[in-house]
């Protein structure tokens, strides 16, 4: 579903991603951890093109994009539709009501008919549990609320992939469950997913593979449990070390 | 003259008022009789020319301002130099270019189309700096979300950024507004007979300086209160999607 190759991103002299390979299979939820600054936010976004990679090339589901030279705005278009994101901010359209902003993506974009988007997007509405808050705008709405909008209009679209960087990591600890519980469901409808998330239950419970970033590279791969219970590299190790103890102090 | 003298007039005026009946009388009359000129010099030249001029200001603001944050240096230059001629030159420079000067070179407008591309223009310059500070003060994140549901930059613009720098640049948008309700009266100065220069007009005739300007002064008050009041609606219109907390 997802092929990347060699892919690469500067900002000017620094060197962001050093060059990522991976393989995502259809229906596969790929979890990325690593430290602050090791590339986990630019390299979903790269993804979605909404940062522009410098080097490398990205396939999902068939749909080519080669960054060695630019792109035309057509072709990113189109890749782009191949994915969508869901922020860590949430970034909801404020001057919309929940439905309207899960609405705007099908009416907008794909053109689709007023009342045909609106069914849909009350049946996602229900399906992410606001079947109740359709009408209210963002600031009416808790952070859990805001988030589990953010996927149902990401979902609007009906992307193959669906990147999800530290969705819950802006939320309070006790809302934080309901946007995992969503995403858990999405994962064993078949989504296929890359999820930026810190979240080690949800990662054991619900990943297929689990990546360490640091430093621009994919420094260890394997199943959760590789990873978490029996990691080989010593920044692996340090790194998980350093966030379990962050949740004992 | 000396401070003695003037306030000996002023005294004059006023004693002369309420002491003269039939002073009085006049003036009462000639506000009355004059009332129905000035407004229709506002119905017909300050009011048009006000939206007319504004409506498109606020077009030629927007490509501007859209200039401005482009990524074309081209586009940027010609806007930067627009702004920068227009918020440098007195604006009834810029009426007496337009009306008296264009001829010269076979260029001649009438006195309220020219009228209308002066406000224009000049709404077009004060107002791309609101509408551009507006446009950078939304976040980010509300352009990559929009590109992220697969917008393209003007679908982006025109449902998710303007709408929300509309919110935001309602207030200076106002001020703007209100001065141009006030500049309009610059028209005067090039033969269209607006509000102001009916009352120039009438006082010519009748000498009375004093009552009539400070008549057309009054109208001008008023016009500009109720557009506050309209502000103050429209805001709240707006803030309907903003935490009153
Ligand atoms: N637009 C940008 N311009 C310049 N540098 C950037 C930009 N975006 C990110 N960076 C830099 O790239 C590096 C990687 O940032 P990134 O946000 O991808 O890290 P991250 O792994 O998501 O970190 P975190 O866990 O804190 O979210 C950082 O050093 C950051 O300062
Ligand atoms: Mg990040």
């Amino acid at each position: 579903m997802i092929a990347i190759n060699n892919l690469h991103k500067s900002f000017g002299d620094l060197e962001v991603l050093k060059g990522i390979d991976l393989n995502v299979e259809k229906g596969q939820a790929v979890v990325v951890i690593g430290p602050s600054g090791s590339g986990k936010t630019t390299f979903l976004r790269c993804l979605n093109i909404l940062e522009t990679p410098t080097a490398g090339t990205v396939a999902i589901d068939g749909h080519m994009a080669d960054f060695s030279k630019p792109l035309p705005k057509k072709q990113i278009m189109e890749f782009r539709k191949q994915s969508a994101m869901v922020f860590q901010h949430y970034n909801l359209f404020p001057h919309m009501t929940a439905l309207e902003n899960v609405m705007e993506g099908p009416v907008t974009v794909q053109k689709i008919d007023r009342a045909e988007a609106r069914a849909k997007a009350e049946e996602l509405l229900t399906k992410v549990g606001l079947k109740e808050k359709m009408n209210e705008y963002p600031f009416q709405l808790s952070g859990g609320q805001q988030q589990r909008v953010g996927i149902a209009r990401a979902l609007a679209l009906e992307p193959k992939v669906m990147l999800f960087d530290e969705p819950t990591s802006a939320l309070d600890p006790e809302l934080v469950g309901e946007v995992l519980q969503v995403m858990k469901e999405l994962a064993l409808e078949g989504m296929t997913m890359v999820v930026v998330t810190h979240e080690m239950r949800f990662a054991k419970g619900v990943a297929d593979e689990v990546l360490f970033m640091d430093a621009g590279r994919i420094v260890e791969r394997g199943t959760p449990q590789e990873i978490f219970d029996y990691p080989k590299e010593e920044r692996t190790k340090q790194f998980l070390n350093l966030i379990q103890n962050a949740d004992t102090i | 003259m000396t401070k003695f003298h003037r306030n000996g007039l002023a005294k004059m005026y006023l004693n002369s008022i309420f002491t003269n009946p039939e002073r009085l009388e006049r003036l009462l009359d000639i506000a009355q009789s004059s009332f129905l000129p000035l407004l229709e010099g506002a119905i017909q030249y300050t009011i048009p020319l006000t939206l007319i001029s504004f409506t498109i200001g606020l077009i030629l603001a927007t490509l501007t301002a859209l200039a401005r944050i482009s990524t074309v240096k081209f586009f940027q230059i010609i806007a930067r130099i627009y702004v920068s001629i227009i918020r440098g030159t007195p604006l009834l420079v810029q009426l007496s270019i337009l009306f008296y000067g264009l001829p010269t070179v076979g260029i001649t407008l009438e006195p309220f189309t020219a009228a209308i591309f002066g406000f224009s223009l000049n709404v077009g310059a004060y107002a791309s700096e609101v509408i551009r500070a507006a446009i950078l003060s939304i976040p980010k994140g509300q352009w990559e979300a929009a590109n992220t549901i697969g917008m393209s930059y003007s679908q982006a613009l025109k449902r998710i950024i303007l709408p929300q720098a509309s919110r935001v640049s309602i207030p200076p948008l106002s001020n703007t507004f209100i001065s141009l309700v006030k500049d309009t009266s610059l028209a005067s100065f090039i033969l269209v007979t607006e509000m102001f220069r009916r009352a120039q007009e009438i006082a010519a005739f009748n000498y009375e300086f004093l009552l009539l300007y400070s008549q057309a002064g009054l109208l001008y008050w008023i016009f500009c209160f109720l557009l506050s009041l309209v502000q103050g609606r429209l805001e709240n219109r707006f803030d309907r999607y903003v935490s009153k907390a």
